[in-house]
């Protein structure tokens, strides 16, 4: 069994904290166990099972520190573990950016675990994956998709006093539907931590309107365009810019978040980041929060900090920026761990609300590809892809070929017209954008 | 595809650093340990097999893999981490019901290993409820008990850790001492120690090594700020790849210097330092179109997504639908025979027999001998690169050999072989291809890369960009990137480069899959000119 209760990974983790030598000990104790099948050409192509445990034992004497990691668990194998990770400690060079290991911490309760999803069997993915491949056929057309659970756990225990417990259920499936002649394609993913909420015989249909309808596409002429992004196709942009939010590389000179100094400017009484400017339109707000009912996360990260709400961005204002504990220290300011999700604030309308009030705009369904060329100004390219739709006075009038585009989410978050009603995308909320001048570059004949 | 599994590796001092990795971290001396007997897993290889048929499999194949990797990390003056981990176990694939069906375990007992091959039939048999088309295997003849290991003259993982440590902050001096403010140098070594035993009869023990060293240097500017990466390649090699040959050594005039089967880590930091002051004051690129003249360190990558992905049989046919994508070279442009893939002085193969190539094995993953073979020839499209259970989907009945898993844990599938260009026949240098161009562009190196899900539209960028002028290499310029067509980029390529300037560049970490995998693939290609190809100007205000 590699998912261990509460009270079974604490005494573990006592009993290897108890045969340390070191100044400070850390220990990591993970479990997963999980199921996936994989479809296409309407039957399924693979399918299987995984599971592990992994204890990792930090060892540190002053600034020296060193790691071992066992997947055994008898008395004799913690021992020798612990043992290497001192042996590694004490030959590592000194590291002069090494941190204490916090103490006790109080934690927000967790609902990140439900016994739904890890219940699933065999038979109940084939199944699921026959709700989608029937309706496909039916249909004359060709699905592929996958659809994967997994169930984990996290323990953490250091001799400071600090133990973190946590489990965690997540469940994916997505699908991409095509027509026989490959001139059509849908797409849908979803993402629970709750199985019982996964239809996807539902979400297949959607990609199955889609393929349909995005048969003898148009190509219109690449320029600037009013967008529409569904959840799926800015998350990408977003996560890449949240990614990119830290103090550290700000303060250094090589973020979007660096400080520009004016002409004439002191550089030594100017800020080094741009913490507190308003960057962005004034209705985007963007946190993180472990508690969020739909897309909730651990309530720790990887070092036993607890995690609570924490604002990004306030009505367009960077209102913080994530660091090390190393960073903190060293500029004067709290410690602000990154989170685990991202969280941004909509409004009510549906998507096709959004698609009603759009006199002239495209529909997009997802990016893809999405690279970065320039990390100063976030500029990225990408791909649209299965599902490109142009709209006219409120209605989608036909499906036009795929784009290349190259923007920046700053600009894009500059340049909102609407914001829709927020869903879960890859344990995330976000909701589906309208935005103006978006930049495509280029038409692509891929389908 | 390129991309990289990133999971988090430890506790505190840890938690920050991402690494990708598929194992668990371990001590220096587990990675000296000796493999296991083979005689021992042969034992335990026999127990899957016969558990598996004994339960109802029709085929099977077990896969016993200890995948051992260390990772050095430093950023300036500090070391960041040293990583060593470990995987163990069996992943057992089988075939029953017509279906396929696979489980892994890291609990290596027989019983656990029965247990194992049962539940993989069991997974095979409630699959087959829904299968319409019975997997079909070409024939592969047994090869009993034969061995391999990758052609290494120094085993990485016995170079002591301080060596590493120290080679990596003298990179980190050099480039700083050269204009470079910010650098994070890496070692990844990687061993993969693998069994293979299926039910035709085969044993196969294999030992592959790994090596990369990149770098990411950076320079701030009073407008910004700038990087450039190392340019020397992942390989299949030892540590012997660090040693810096000057026989090794390709310069380019007025431009940067390639290496190929050796690399000098701190010349290159060197350069980088200065290269990066020359970035900050370059002029931007002035968009239009160009000649191109295209390094091997970045024509690499540019022959990985627009050759050896669409050609790969899993995504035209549409099994790599839901992610990665399908292909643009559809089975009817291949069986027409006259698909102008390039111009007809192109000409690019896939080979697993590259000596210090990454693909480089004798046997793959389902046990098939490897090979080169032609893929476009002349210019025309001739063949794709399949599997044992795809051959006859395109009236083949021999595997090309392409299949490969990560790890023990995950099932095996169809991975891109290594693909590369061949040489011109006349042995012209990378000097000589400059020579005829009036208005180019020579790009050196691997940037940004981006292309759509068929393969048709894409964009790349590069590390260095040189201004070409009536012949010769003027200016460094920045802000590049072209856009181009698969279809139409093959056929406007010109001239190459003869042997002497061939080099193999590598991906260490390409991704694809559901669940994803990486795997590592080589590119061998010299010097190559493109014409008439439109450039972009990436610089944007925002």
């Amino acid at each position: 069994m590699t998912i261990l209760s509460e009270a079974n990974a604490k005494a573990l983790l006592e009993k290897v904290i108890k045969l340390s030598k070191a100044d400070q000990v850390e220990c990591n104790l993970d479990g997963n166990i999980g199921g996936n099948i994989r479809y296409a050409r309407n039957t399924v192509s693979t399918a299987g099972e995984e599971s592990d445990l992994v204890l990792v034992v930090q060892s540190t004497f002053g600034k020296r520190t060193g790691t071992a990691t066992i997947n055994e668990f008898d008395d004799a194998s913690l021992a020798k573990v612990v043992e290497r990770s001192e042996e590694l400690a004490k030959l590592a060079p000194e590291n002069e950016e090494y941190m204490p290991n916090f103490g006790p911490q109080k934690y927000l309760p967790s609902n990140t675990y439900f016994e739904s999803t890890a219940s699933i069997s065999p038979e109940d993915r084939a199944q699921a994956a026959e709700y989608s491949i029937a309706p496909s056929k039916k249909n004359k057309l060709v699905a592929a998709g996958f659809l994967e659970e997994q169930v984990r756990f996290r323990a953490i225990m250091n001799n400071k006093g600090l133990f973190a417990y946590n489990k965690d259920t997540n469940v994916d499936f997505s699908v991409t539907i095509r027509t026989e002649d490959g001139k059509g394609s849908g797409w849908v993913t979803r993402n629970y931590s709750d199985y019982k909420l996964l239809d996807t015989a539902k979400a297949s249909s959607i990609a199955i309107m889609k393929s349909k309808n995005s048969v003898d596409a148009k190509a219109l002429e690449p320029g600037k365009y009013t967008v529409i992004l569904e959840p799926a196709a800015s998350v990408g942009l977003l996560g890449n810019m949240v990614r990119n939010f830290g103090q550290r590389g700000a303060d250094e000179g090589r973020s979007f978040l660096s400080y520009k100094l004016k002409e004439g400017e002191d550089a030594s009484k100017a800020p080094k980041n741009r913490l507190g400017e308003k960057m962005f339109d004034e209705v985007v707000n963007i946190y993180s929060d472990p508690q969020h009912p739909i897309a909730p996360a651990a309530p720790f990260g990887g070092n036993g900090y607890p995690r609570k709400r924490t604002d990004w961005i306030k009505n367009g204002v960077v209102v913080n920026m994530p660091n090390s504990p190393y960073w903190a220290k060293k500029t004067e300011v709290p410690y602000m761990p990154s989170g685990g999700n991202i969280i941004m604030d909509g409004g009510d309308q549906s998507l096709e609300d959004m698609i009603k009030s759009t006199r002239r705009g495209i529909l997009v369904t997802r990016l893809w590809y999405i690279r970065s060329l320039d990390p100063q100004s976030l500029l990225y390219t990408g791909l649209t892809r299965d599902g490109t739709f142009y709209i006219e006075d409120g209605k989608i009038k036909y499906p036009i070929k795929n784009f290349r585009f190259n923007e920046s989410p700053i600009v894009m978050l500059n340049n909102i017209e609407a914001l829709g009603k927020p869903e879960r995308i890859d344990g995330n909320m976000i909701p589906p954008m309208k935005i103006r001048d978006f930049t495509f570059s280029s038409l692509s004949d891929a389908v | 595809m390129e991309r990289r599994d990133f999971i988090k590796l430890g506790g505190a001092g840890m938690g920050a650093l991402l690494m990708p990795v598929s194992g668990m971290a371990v001590s220096l001396d587990q990675l000296l340990d000796k493999p296991m007997d083979v005689a021992y897993k042969k034992k335990l290889a026999d127990i899957a097999l016969n558990a598996a048929k004994a339960a109802g499999a029709t085929y099977a194949d077990a896969r016993i893999g200890r995948y051992l990797n260390q990772f050095v990390r430093t950023s300036e003056t500090r070391v960041d981490n040293i990583v060593n981990t470990e995987s163990a176990g069996i992943g057992i694939r089988v075939i029953a019901n017509g279906t396929w069906g696979f489980a892994s375990t890291s609990n290596m007992t027989p019983d656990s290993i029965a247990q194992t091959a049962q539940r993989a039939v069991a997974v095979a048999k409630a699959n087959s409820k829904f299968q319409t088309s019975p997997v079909k295997l070409a024939p592969v003849k047994g090869v009993g008990d034969v061995k391999w290991q990758t052609p290494i003259t120094k085993n990485a993982f016995e170079v002591p850790i301080k060596d590493k440590v120290d080679l990596l902050l003298s990179v980190n001096d050099a480039a700083m001492a050269n204009g470079a403010n910010f650098i994070s140098s890496t070692l990844f070594l990687v061993n993969e120690q693998k069994y293979f035993a299926s039910t035709d009869g085969s044993y196969i023990d294999q030992d592959v090594h790994r090596l990369w060293a990149p770098f990411t240097a950076t320079a701030v500017g009073p407008d910004g700020f700038k990087q450039r990466t190392g340019l020397g390649n992942p390989v299949g090699m030892g540590y012997e790849y660090l040693d810096g040959l000057e026989k090794d050594k390709i310069k380019i005039t007025g431009a940067n210097v390639g290496y190929n089967n050796s690399y000098d880590m701190l010349e290159d930091a060197a350069a980088a330092g200065k290269q990066l002051k020359a970035k900050l004051k370059a002029k931007s690129v002035e968009p239009g179109k160009y000649d191109l003249v295209l390094d091997p360190a970045h024509l690499m990558l540019t022959i990985h997504e627009s050759v050896g992905h669409p050609l790969e049989l899993d995504r035209v046919l549409g099994y790599e639908a839901n992610y990665a994508g399908t292909s643009f070279a559809t089975l009817d442009k291949w069986k027409s025979g006259k698909f102008q893939y390039g111009s007809d002085i192109v000409n690019l193969f896939a080979d697993k027999t590259q000596p210090y190539s990454l693909g480089n094995v004798a046997y793959d993953d389902e046990g098939v001998k490897t090979k080169e073979w032609d893929l476009v020839k002349d210019g025309i499209l001739v063949n794709y690169q399949a599997t044992r259970d795809q051959v006859h989907m395109i009236d083949q009945n021999e595997s090309h050999g392409c299949s490969y898993s990560q790890s023990w844990r995950d099932v095996q599938f169809q991975r891109m072989s290594n693909v590369s260009l061949k040489p011109n026949p006349k042995d012209i240098s990378a000097e000589d291809v400059i020579k005829d161009v009036e208005k180019g562009i020579y790009i050196a190196g691997r940037g940004s890369f981006s292309i759509d899900q068929q393969r048709y539209n894409f964009q790349f960028g590069g590390q260095l960009f040189y201004e070409i002028k009536d012949g010769k290499i003027v200016d460094q310029i920045e802000d590049v990137a072209y856009q181009s067509n698969t279809q139409e980029f093959w056929n406007s390529c010109t001239q190459m480069a003869g042997k002497s300037d061939y080099r193999v560049g590598g991906s260490f970490f390409d991704g694809k899959g559901q669940p994803s995998q990486v795997s590592a693939v080589s590119h061998g290609c010299p010097t190559t000119r493109f014409n008439n190809i439109n450039v972009i100007n990436t610089a944007r205000n925002v």
